[in-house]
């Protein structure tokens, strides 16, 4: 059956869509909000946003989250900071800046009225943040301080040091924290979602297993939102915290959310590359130190000498020779490509020849060692920890890692789903970084999401459901979903194999990221779409976890994840050979100017690809839907940056 | 090039919070640029494969940023390295032979889940006691209407860098949770936009503290254990403003209490 995807976007002028939009949808009257129920799941940046708000504005939340404390989201790790139209630097920024940057870096493949909307919202954000008591750095004068991040020739970026992302988590946490004390939001803490409850063809709640004591009960809702987070843990190695994985958004697109975009990813190119195959994790360094470094790998395939022996004439500055307007300076997968391509050809740097050189000598030659420090000497310090090697006298090793997730559950313009009253916010959705983000853009989407849109979006849901109870529990609808989660346990618990789940993972990890990683062709993906299956076929038949599914067990919490990536991963190739075309973060290597650049294809591919969920058999089963993308008001062009 | 240890890794093993628990040993060879963390992995996969269950631990972010990780190494909270969550402690930090003792936190505000890992909601129940400002959703002024001196500013960063990891409770004899609770309160109070609820925030979340940790006696412990050196002088700051709280609540009795 084949979905129909109606964007829901508002006629009128883009500049108006949003406050059309909200005098249109109905309303829920204050002394009837509490008579509806609404479960969040996710505590980052976009669910505590939106608990918080729904709190507020006096309907009853439940908020859950696997995390012991909602503090715990992955959010709270983002370094950079947050984009914001504010302007206060006098430098030209504007909406329609944010907004034009944001589509043209997103390479085209998002929806002009949900970005446009993001890019308004931006600058309440800020407010909002700064109220709650968000220490955002200052200039001396007393006023907020900016600077330009990711390639932006303007300066809206807004930074707490280098921990934003964990003081606007802060700030959300709080904010929900006090919703909790008033009663109108109650927490859910170390309870996994295992299942959307889907009756009628509406979300009426979520199944959940209590990660202490194994149980799984049924919650009833008249919505359900999730916040989920992103997908980038089925490379197994990222930058991402390790328990994020896609079994939330995974198990709503089997019980009918389509899923838009999946080969969507970000790989980020300054990472410490890893040390060996015991590496868990992968570690973002700011881009922010390619303002300094320079970025080089040896000419020759065979050069032993230590970095600091080699001379000028043999090294190879890639990324200055090859786009001597922008060098070092390029974004994200036009650097992350090329720091492949010199690796796949053995100049690799490091003992595993894995990495390429970011070079800071000439930096400190220039500008002082002192200067270096005071720019980056928390970065320095934090390499120096993990790999035993001074940067300040020898050159960082880097290479690229994934880091973000474009891809995610396909919404129209109320952030709902193709499952009525089942919305997706933040990362877990497709909707506004189109097939690359800009940086500082991730944690503004998450904000606005949860404290501007979902607020006002599922309020006009709600309002079409007055008088109605949730359905209960008891129901047929639960009880079922009831079973089959129980029956996942149990399956695992028995297969008592030979195998760890880290082990599977490990592997699905390698071959995702081998053949549906930075560069993509027909012959790799297809590599893979056989090789995934029979992966999932032996995982099942050998995965080993200990003990039993009543109680604490974390190798059980792991096992049940991989068994999802394993499905999602298969979408995700699937996702990658369908898309004919190079953009942003997919390359396609059939798909390429003579100069080795991404070639687009917007006659064919200007579309979002929503996978409708057909069976088991994912790759021949799963069925595309197009929202064809029309851009009114920007106009396509060819990215180049040489 | 990295470099082999052999170690012997003494660990504290414990069902759940109903159980006895005991020190069970394990002999490992891990490589020195593994992380603390990653040895623990390393150690996990071996027992799984040996039929025996993996060591349950907290961890997530492993960037020190999210304050799951916790450990006490060889009687440290958060282990060797000033300064360092568990997550960014590096096998280098060891040597060859060495034998290490890894122990869950040990205070009564922070029950036993299983084996490493505990259950620290009582940080977030101190949080909702008064951690905030109160300001709803859209209600907020332009961000540039109040002017914040930049050193307030810094100061309140230095606070809110607190990453909720219970290091200073369980480095404490007094098992105190005063370093946590003065960190939010000091982020909070020091900021122009946390004033107008400066008192009541801080006698209802030193209060909801008293209901879980033990009193602070000033050993510092906290500080040296804290992965983010967060200052001991804001447990001070905060010492003062309950004074305060307390005198003004007293001035008014016979009225509402505010807040
Ligand atoms: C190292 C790093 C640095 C970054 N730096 C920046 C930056 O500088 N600027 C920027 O804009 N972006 C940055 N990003 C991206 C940004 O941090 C994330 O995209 C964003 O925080 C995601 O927020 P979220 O609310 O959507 O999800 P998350 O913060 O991932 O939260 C997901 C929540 O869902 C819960 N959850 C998930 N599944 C379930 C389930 N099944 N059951 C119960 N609960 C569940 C989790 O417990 C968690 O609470 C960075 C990302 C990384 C990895
Ligand atoms: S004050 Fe330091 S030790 Fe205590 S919870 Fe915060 S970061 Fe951890
Ligand atoms: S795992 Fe996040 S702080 Fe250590």
């Amino acid at each position: 059956m084949a979905l129909t995807l109606d964007s829901k976007t508002p006629e009128g002028p883009l500049a108006d869509k949003w406050d059309k939009h909200k005098f249109d949808l109905k309303l829920v009257a204050p002394h009837n909000r509490r008579k509806f129920e609404v479960i969040v799941v996710g505590s980052g940046l976009a669910g505590a946003a939106a608990a918080a708000s729904l709190g507020e504005a006096g309907y009853n939340v439940s908020v859950f989250t696997y995390h012991d404390s909602p503090r715990r989201a992955h959010s709270i790790a983002a370094q950079g900071g947050i984009n914001g139209a504010k302007n206060y630097k006098n430098d030209g920024d504007s909406i329609q800046r944010l907004f034009y940057d944001t589509i043209k870096g997103g390479d085209y493949r998002s929806r002009e009225s949900n970005v446009y909307r993001l890019a308004q919202s931006s600058v309440n954000i800020i407010d909002q943040a700064t109220a709650q008591g968000v220490p955002f750095a200052r200039e001396y004068g007393g006023l907020l301080d900016n600077r330009s991040f990711g390639g932006a020739q303007v300066s809206r970026t807004f930074y707490a040091r280098g921990q934003t992302g964990q003081q606007l988590l802060l700030g959300a946490y709080q904010a929900l924290a006090r919703q909790i004390q008033l009663g109108t939001v109650t927490l859910y803490n170390r309870m996994d979602m295992q299942d959307v409850v889907v009756h009628d063809g509406r979300a009426v709640g979520i199944t959940a297993r209590d990660l202490l004591t194994g149980e799984i009960s049924a919650h009833s809702a008249h919505a359900v939102l999730l916040a989920t987070g992103g997908y980038g843990n089925v490379y197994f190695l990222s930058t991402n915290a390790k328990a994020c994985n896609v079994t939330a958004t995974w198990r709503a697109h089997k019980k009918g959310a389509a899923f838009a975009n999946p080969c969507f990813t970000q790989i980020h190119p300054t990472c410490i590359p890893p040390a060996d195959e015991f590496q868990s994790k992968l570690t973002l360094m700011s881009e922010s130190l390619r303002n300094d470094g320079r970025i080089w790998v040896p000419s020759a395939m065979e050069e032993t000498r230590a970095p600091g022996e080699i001379q000028d004439a043999d090294r190879d500055y890639f990324l200055e020779r090859k786009y001597p307007a922008f060098g070092n300076l390029v974004p994200r997968d036009v650097a992350s490509r090329n720091a492949k391509i010199v690796v796949d050809e053995g100049r690799g740097v490091g003992s595993l020849k894995n990495g390429v050189y970011l070079d800071f000598a000439d930096s400190i030659g220039r500008l002082g060692k002192e200067t270096i420090k005071a720019r980056y000497g928390n970065l320095f310090d934090m390499y120096e920890r993990i790999t035993g090697e001074d940067p300040y006298s020898v050159p960082m090793r880097i290479y690229p890692a994934t880091h973000y997730t474009m891809g995610g559950l396909w919404v129209d313009y109320n952030l709902q789903t193709t499952v009525p009253g089942l919305f997706a916010l933040g990362e877990a959705n497709f909707s506004d970084h189109g097939a690359n983000r800009l940086g500082a853009s991730a944690l503004m989407q998450g904000l606005a999401d949860g404290y501007f849109v979902a607020p006002s979006t599922v309020a006009g849901y709600l309002s079409g459901l007055l008088g109605d109870a949730p359905v209960e529990t008891s129901h047929e609808a639960f009880t079922s979903s009831l079973a089959s989660t129980q029956d996942m346990v149990d399956q695992l618990v028995a297969i008592k194999g030979t195998k760890t789940p880290d082990h599977y993972h490990r592997e699905l990890g390698k071959l995702v990221w081998d053949y549906c990683g930075m560069s993509r062709s027909k012959a790799g993906l297809e590599t893979a779409l056989s090789e995934i299956p029979a992966l999932r076929e032996e995982f099942w038949k050998e995965v080993k976890v200990l003990g039993s599914g009543n109680g604490f067990n974390q190798s059980l919490e792991k096992a049940l994840r991989i068994a999802d990536f394993m499905e999602m991963a298969e979408l995700k190739v699937s996702d990658a050979l369908h898309r004919e075309e190079s953009c942003g973060g997919h390359f396609r290597e059939e798909h390429q100017t003579p100069e080795g650049e991404a070639l687009r294809d917007d006659e064919d591919f200007a579309y979002v690809a929503a996978w409708e969920y057909g069976g088991p058999d994912i790759h021949k089963d799963s069925i595309l839907n197009k929202e064809p993308l029309i851009f009114d008001n920007v106009k396509l062009s060819q990215r180049s940056y040489k | 090039m990295s470099t082999t240890l052999n170690l012997k890794l003494k660990v504290w093993r414990q069902e759940s919070a109903d159980d006895v628990g005991a020190f069970e040993y394990y002999d490992v060879a891990v490589a020195d640029d593994a992380s603390f963390l990653e040895m623990l992995d390393y150690v996990n996969e071996g027992l799984i494969l040996d039929d025996r269950e993996p060591i349950a631990f907290d961890h997530d972010c492993r960037e020190g940023i999210c304050g799951s990780c916790s450990l006490m190494i060889d009687g440290q909270a958060h282990g060797p390295q000033k300064g360092t969550a568990t997550c960014q402690l590096f096998m280098r930090k060891f040597s060859d032979g060495d034998e290490i003792v890894v122990e869950p936190w040990r205070a009564a505000g922070f029950p036993l889940v299983k084996d490493l890992a505990v259950n620290r909601a009582a940080f977030d129940r101190i949080i909702e006691a008064g951690g905030y400002i109160s300001v709803n959703t859209g209600a907020a002024p332009d961000a540039n209407i109040t002017l914040v001196p930049k050193e307030a500013a810094d100061a309140a960063m230095d606070a809110a860098a607190c990453i909720g990891c219970g290091a200073c409770v369980a480095a404490c004899p007094n098992s105190a949770g005063n370093l946590f609770t003065a960190a939010k309160l000091q982020h909070l109070n020091l900021l122009p936009q946390g004033q107008p609820e400066r008192l009541a925030r801080t006698e209802a979340m030193v209060e909801k503290m008293e209901e879980f940790f033990g009193s602070c006696t000033n050993h510092g412990e906290c500080q040296e254990a804290c992965p983010k050196e967060i200052s001991v002088d804001f447990i001070a700051m905060m010492n003062r403003d309950y004074l305060k709280a307390k005198l003004a609540n007293r001035k008014r009795s016979g009225q509402k209490k505010f807040g």
